[in-house]
């Protein structure tokens, strides 16, 4: 079976904005979402830059004896995911009567097992830390509450990919549909934001520690780049073939036509060229495409001195002589880490769907190897309607979407 | 403490975590189906009467606590 693979609805609780409208006016506003956190700094860390993100009040959604299973992750995934099932057309009782699977990024719950393991700690009593605890300290907590919340009875699985976490879902979810093993998708990326889940991150001395400048610290491929920033939220996409989505008459608003992945079999935390460049050259073999039909790549760069460089290199490689419009949305948002490949899978959307390129915030100058690249610093108005988007993480883990227009 | 600080203290802890009204504890209602217990959210309530008062009741003395009332008798007891 061969099917085409859609998408007709979308949602988004970011640091850019908590709907898809204000999400589209910060990118091309070039808003950034990066804040300096003084709790973090109180604690010890050496960077105390992060997205801010609200945290959702679902009080009168969700009874209290639901909500109690839902760290913060599965909080912003319920709330994307209302968003884009609202997009898409479907209500609770489509669900109801039909088998609609969910697909899932996440790889960390830190806060809610910190938080649970403490409670035994100071009690000396495994119930002290509350029914709760068990389903918020899982990684599939976000899709077990969200499969229980929205009946959900398809594929039932979180994808954990480190950084290509969400991409990876969305990819999954591709191949699933593309081969009639499901009809209908929830797919996206899920990210706790809270110091506990990127203490050990920032120990590494990863993060920018352009404190006094929060806005101009996540700056991908510059050469003044000295680290990255963590954000985080939710990002939900569903995904169809494009039969059902006609046949309930929904509107698909773009097609998936390509994933690509690797892995780099190298260091755990450096990336090397040779895998993300895999990455890039497998997904526009699935999808069958010319690099000169790609108008835009979101490229993953985090803005690592290392992973920035490396990537500009991969895709320098691939697309040799034709200097296709690069950006990094993390110069805006941070690193959304696991939700990272869903978030900006919607970003690019939206940018395709508006007709411009969102210039990749604090991109100043070149390094050496960022060079044989053509960032686009400035936002631009652009048509394209293809784009492809990477993202890459710890242990040399790759996914590449290829996403087209659908009009 | 008196039966009247324990009153109030398990009402607003209660009140918090089971998200209702404090005026829906009445001495002779059944704490089940006034906080909406299930199996799983009984042990938040053990777990706050805990951190609370640093009372813990036992599963084998579950079903002597049914209501409220009986609820402040076992904490006043343990106390």
């Amino acid at each position: 079976m061969n099917n085409r693979v859609v998408i007709t609805g979308m949602g988004i609780w970011s640091c850019l904005g908590y709907d898809l409208d204000t999400v589209r006016d910060a990118l091309y506003n070039g808003k950034s979402g990066i804040v300096f956190d003084q709790t973090r700094k109180d604690m010890g860390f050496r960077s105390a830059l992060t997205a801010f993100v609200e945290k959702p009040d679902l009080k009168k959604l969700i009874p209290r004896n639901q909500r109690q299973f839902m760290p913060e992750e599965a909080q912003y995934a319920y709330c994307s995911t209302r968003q884009a099932l609202d997009q898409a057309g479907i209500t609770q009782e489509f669900l109801d009567e039909h088998e609609v699977g969910i697909l899932f990024g996440n790889d960390s719950v830190a806060q809610a097992t910190y938080k649970a393991v403490s409670k035994i700690y100071e009690y000396k009593d495994t119930a002290a830390c509350g029914s709760g605890s068990i389903f918020q300290s899982m990684n599939s907590t976000v899709t077990m509450n969200l499969a229980t919340l929205f009946h959900l009875r398809g594929i039932n699985l979180t994808t954990s990919g480190a950084c290509a976490s969400g991409s990876h879902a969305l990819g999954l979810a591709y191949l699933l549909i593309k081969d009639g093993l499901q009809d209908c998708i929830i797919a996206g990326g899920a990210q706790e934001v809270n110091p506990e889940s990127v203490g050990s991150f920032d120990g590494i001395q990863a993060f920018s520690i352009r404190e006094d400048e929060p806005t101009k610290a996540s700056r991908p491929f510059d050469k003044n780049r000295d680290g990255l920033v963590p954000g985080g939220g939710a990002a939900t996409l569903i995904v169809e073939s494009l039969d059902h989505a006609l046949a309930r008459g929904a509107k698909p608003i773009a097609e998936i036509v390509g994933w690509g992945f690797s892995g780099n079999g190298d260091h755990i935390s450096t990336p090397n060229v040779a895998g993300p460049q895999r990455s890039l050259e497998l997904a526009l073999k699935s999808a069958g495409v010319d690099i000169h039909e790609i108008g835009y790549v979101n490229a993953h760069a985090t803005s690592t001195h290392a992973g920035d460089g490396r990537e500009a290199m991969a895709i320098a490689n691939v697309f040799g002589d034709y200097k296709v419009p690069v950006t990094s949305t993390k110069g805006q948002t941070g690193h959304e880490m696991w939700m990272a490949g869903a978030s900006e899978a919607i970003y690019s959307i939206l940018m395709m769907k508006n007709n411009f390129i969102a210039g990749s915030l604090n991109f100043e100058e070149p390094d050496e190897e960022t060079a044989c690249i053509n960032v686009v610093a400035k936002t631009q108005e652009a048509h394209f309607d293809m784009f492809l988007s990477n993202s890459f993480g710890f242990g040399g883990t790759n996914s590449t979407l290829i996403i087209k227009n659908f009009k | 403490m008196t039966r009247e600080e324990i009153i109030d203290q398990v009402k607003e802890v209660l009140a918090e975590e089971f998200e209702v009204e404090q005026d829906v504890m009445t001495d002779d209602a059944v704490i089940k189906d006034t906080l909406e217990l299930d199996s799983l959210s009984l042990v938040d309530l053990v777990a706050v009467i805990e951190h609370t008062f640093k009372v813990k009741i036992p599963a084998a003395d579950l079903p002597t606590v049914k209501t409220f009332a009986q609820l402040y008798d076992y904490i006043e007891s343990h106390l």
